[in-house]
């Protein structure tokens, strides 16, 4: 498949992503200080994912690599997302029920 | 002795294993299971996650104030010294596929040096937690003015955080096995899978820093 392995990013390439994690870094302790209502834990997580994809695409060569390891590295997500719904429509729907409380 | 050795580069390279046809096809594999193990990995730390947003959801105030006890300053400084380690990590990977030996070494040190600024900070933090009694357990003392469930939050806390640091313990191991190796010359531009693999590893603990700081650090700080 990649007979001539895969490339490797540029030198510039890793310095401006350690320097927009640097930013994000900072975005989010001051996003965290800011009152944005239900929204303060959406957009502390949405940096958290932007910064992870920055690492995953440059840092772990996802984007220099076979297709295969974005279909590997995408179950993860799958399953994480099938643990998550199933815990959760358990826990958040107790309050639900009619004996929750007694 | 019956069988001579049909193809030639099983010959000349006692690094590739017998059942891959060239160092490129077992660089491909070694890539695949690595990454398959990060999966492994992710839901791993998933349990943690969900553990932590059943728990939060219930006891929102009780997670704000005690988020609040956490040192931001600490867990910020840890986050950038996590990044900057990455960078190091890639730096070094980056090294390994030129076979530059020296600079392999210097920024595997490197990184061993950030990962251990990052654990001896995390010591700190926890030594503090232990003299101010938000250590869950018989001593726990209920932090003034919030609900007893803190002591959840902190639970999680201690869990998660120190899973993490697990990981980075074990992460250094890696690295100061891989200069041991590095020293002897063993990674060149065609065998360098070892420094690529320790290096998704490493990025891919830095990427469950990324998550635990503002989950862990940042709760509720906008109030009031």
């Amino acid at each position: 498949m990649s007979a001539k392995g895969h490339a490797h990013p540029t030198l510039k390439v890793y310095f401006a992503v350690f320097a927009a994690l640097m930013i994000f870094t900072a975005l989010t302790v001051w996003a965290a200080f800011e009152h944005l209502g239900i929204w303060n834990t959406p957009v502390a997580l949405a940096i958290a994912v932007t910064k992870a994809t920055l690492v995953v695409l440059f840092f772990m060569h996802l984007r220099y690599s076979p297709r295969l390891t974005a279909v590997v590295l995408s179950s993860s997500l799958v399953w994480l997302v099938i643990l998550f719904v199933i815990t959760l429509s358990d826990y958040l729907s107790r309050p639900w029920l009619p004996i929750y409380n007694r | 002795m019956a069988e001579a050795h049909a193809a030639a580069p099983h010959a000349a390279d006692p690094r590739l294993q017998h059942h891959f046809a060239d160092l490129a096809a077992q660089k491909e594999a070694s890539t695949l299971g690595m990454w398959a193990f990060l999966v492994t990995e992710v839901l791993f730390f998933g349990g943690m996650f969900a553990a932590y947003v059943v728990y939060r959801a219930l006891f929102t105030r009780a997670f704000e104030g005690a988020s609040n006890l956490l040192d931001i300053r600490l867990g910020a400084f840890n986050t950038a010294v996590l990044i900057l380690s990455s960078l190091t990590m890639a730096i070094a990977v980056r090294a390994a596929s030129q076979g530059r030996k020296n600079l392999i070494i210097l920024f595997l040190v490197l990184t061993i040096v950030l990962g251990s600024t990052f654990l001896g900070v995390k010591v700190e933090e926890y030594r503090q937690k232990f003299e101010h009694h938000e250590v869950p357990g018989p001593h726990f003392v209920v932090p003034e003015g919030l609900p007893r469930q803190a002591e959840i939050f902190f639970s999680l806390y201690f869990c998660m955080t120190g899973l993490h640091a697990l990981h980075m313990i074990i992460g250094v191991g890696l690295l100061t096995w891989l200069i041991v190796k590095a020293r002897k010359g063993a990674f060149t531009g065609s065998y360098n899978s070892p420094v690529e693999m320790v290096g998704l590893y490493w990025h891919f603990v830095d990427i469950i820093w990324i998550f635990l700081f503002p989950l862990l650090y940042l709760l509720g700080r906008h109030a009031p």
